[in-house]
């Protein structure tokens, strides 16, 4: 036995300490995998009905009891199909895309803390790891429109990957000014710096009053940026009014057309967790996490339960944009991101690093002497 | 024990498919395998510490430049069997730039033989308490913030550049106005006739 390593004795045999690591890991990623398919299975279903409700329709109501099984039952449908595959595609990327989608729509959930201490990973470039994951979900979509050699998949693949790199931009700038206000990349330091109650919420920092003045400035500017980030994420992950790659009057259904069965599946699964995943962004960056309005939440399981109720609540508005805007036409999408919010938020990305550099430290200064 | 084995699996990956990119008969897969060889770069940073520079390398490489490569790739109408006759004319170029490489790492390695393992320090070492990401902040917007600045204006300049090359004005093409569209008013743009029976618009 190697005495450099550490070992742990069950069932009367010794093992390294990494195998019972890797375990309890594994175990945390399953339940977590398990809570975020549940998770979708019911944010399909309240999807259909938001959308329903507001065109005066019932929506999905057949299977299960106000058709809650109804995803469930969509799941089944799409896993009994044949798997078909166009004699002209590329056999290898057209397999991998959809893959890609869905591993890296799971993946990015590893750093997500879902309350105080409920993480798998707590890196400390947290927000950097998202942005990484979040900048390769592209070649989900692009690989799958270029190896179904044909033309809607593939102009739908161009659209969408010109759509998500124009975006990103934006998004990048608008975690810089939550990075700016908190000094730290790690997603729990985000939360915890909102911790006290919804006037330190960074989304609503108008409310805090206690620096008066500046409070305008930093409150209307941090605003702004939470309706830039829920726009920008809208487009980032190809939502109505931003589904461009998926224009079903001008490209079909863009990049997936030629996708059917399980792929099909993997591709809508992935597309709905990133966009889950963007509620809980939304809801940690801006919303103060897993914190109550009127104050720190330090239990886990209410924690857990009240960043729940902020992500469905932005889901809401998510299934409401939907129901609601008419799509974009390609080049005002393109203004929309480059001319507006770029600018836009690089002078909020300014205006947030003058508060944090000259403002900020005196404010401190005279709440500490006085 | 599960370092090494990282270390391992990553370095395997990393050169079977840095080989592929230029192996690959179909361009896009190479682009395709190029993106594989920085994933596992970055999580060759990753082991080594340096996660920060991990994350970078992705978020610009693999999520912004290989899009583009990929993009400019997938468009391109590519003959492979000229691409296949140009190969043995480029190969001495080619050749002398992978021997000024090799010739590079060997000397880089040599330095840090010589050194007996330990590392070459180029400058202090930052605290143990700061992440990489500080650490790098600290020099790169004090110490070098002019060369960072410079490196900066000198992609704003090629990016001007690039559009100046490509601008043209034609004329006589209609732009659309959004300001100009929202500020249309009803009476510019609605005209109401009384048509007269039996004599229509004149």
């Amino acid at each position: 036995m190697n005495p450099n390593l550490d070992y742990i004795t069950w069932f009367g045999i010794d093992w390294p300490v990494e195998v019972e690591w890797a375990l309890v890991k594994t175990g945390q990623i399953l339940a977590i995998m398990i809570y975020l398919l549940l998770t979708l299975a019911f944010i399909l279903l309240f999807d259909r009905k938001v959308w329903a409700a507001v065109q005066m329709r019932k929506g999905p109501n057949v299977v299960g009891p106000f058709g809650l099984l109804q995803s469930f039952a969509d799941f089944f449908k799409f896993v009994f199909k044949e798997i078909v595959i166009p004699a002209g595609a590329n056999k290898t990327v057209f397999i991998l895309a959809p893959l890609m989608t869905f591993v890296l729509a799971f993946i990015a959930w590893a750093v997500i803390p879902f309350a105080n201490g409920v993480v798998i990973a707590d890196l400390n470039i947290g927000i950097m790891y998202l942005f990484a994951i979040s900048s390769l979900g592209v070649y989900g979509i692009i690989m799958g429109g270029w190896a179904s050699n044909s033309k809607y998949p593939f102009l739908g693949g161009l659209r969408s990957a010109a759509q998500m790199v124009s975006y990103e931009v934006s998004i990048g700038f608008v975690i810089i000014t939550v990075l700016l206000l908190v000094g730290s990349l790690n997603l729990g330091d985000i939360v915890e710096n909102q911790r006290d109650g919804i006037w330190m919420w960074h989304g609503f920092r108008l409310f805090n009053f206690a620096e008066f003045p500046s409070n305008l400035i930093v409150g209307i500017t941090m605003f702004t940026m939470l309706g830039v980030f829920f726009v920008s994420a809208l487009a980032e992950t190809n939502r109505p009014p931003f589904d461009l790659p998926e224009a079903e009057s001008e490209l079909v259904a863009g990049y997936q057309v030629e996708y059917s069965s399980t792929p099909y599946l993997l591709f809508m699964i992935g597309e709905y967790l990133s966009i889950v995943l963007m509620c809980a962004l939304t809801s940690i960056l801006f919303l103060g996490g897993w914190h109550a309005p009127w104050g720190p939440v330090d239990h886990p399981v209410i924690g857990f339960i009240v960043l729940g109720v902020k992500m469905w609540g932005v889901f809401f508005l998510f299934a409401m944009v939907k129901a609601i805007v008419p799509r974009y036409r390609y080049d005002q999408l393109m203004r929309l991101g480059w001319k507006i919010f770029l600018p836009t938020s690089l002078v909020a990305v300014v205006v947030i690093g003058y508060y944090v550099t000259f403002v900020a430290p005196r404010a401190a200064e005279i709440v500490a002497g006085g | 024990m599960l370092e090494a084995i990282a270390f391992y699996v990553l370095a395997a990956i990393a050169i079977v498919s840095a080989f592929a990119v230029i192996a690959a008969r179909n361009p896009v897969h190479s682009v395709l395998f190029l993106i594989l060889t920085f994933f596992t770069a970055a999580g060759l940073f990753v082991l080594l510490g340096a996660e920060f520079l991990a994350m970078l390398l992705i978020v610009v490489y693999v999520g912004a430049v290989a899009v583009l490569f990929l993009f400019v790739v997938m468009m391109l109408d590519v003959d492979f069997v000229e691409l296949k006759q140009g190969f043995l004319e480029y190969m001495p170029i080619g050749a002398l730039v992978a021997l000024a490489l090799l010739g590079e790492l060997g000397l880089v390695a040599s330095a840090a033989l010589s050194a007996n393992g330990a590392p070459i320090a180029l400058g202090p070492a930052p605290a143990p308490e700061i992440t990489n990401a500080e650490a790098i902040g600290r020099v790169l917007y004090t110490d070098y913030v002019l060369v960072f600045q410079l490196a900066g204006l000198i992609l704003f300049v090629a990016m001007i550049g690039a559009i100046v090359l490509t601008l043209r004005h034609r004329p006589g093409v209609r732009k659309q106005d959004i300001a100009a569209q929202v500020g249309r008013k009803r009476s510019e743009g609605v005209e109401l006739k009384d048509v007269k029976p039996g004599q229509g618009l004149g």
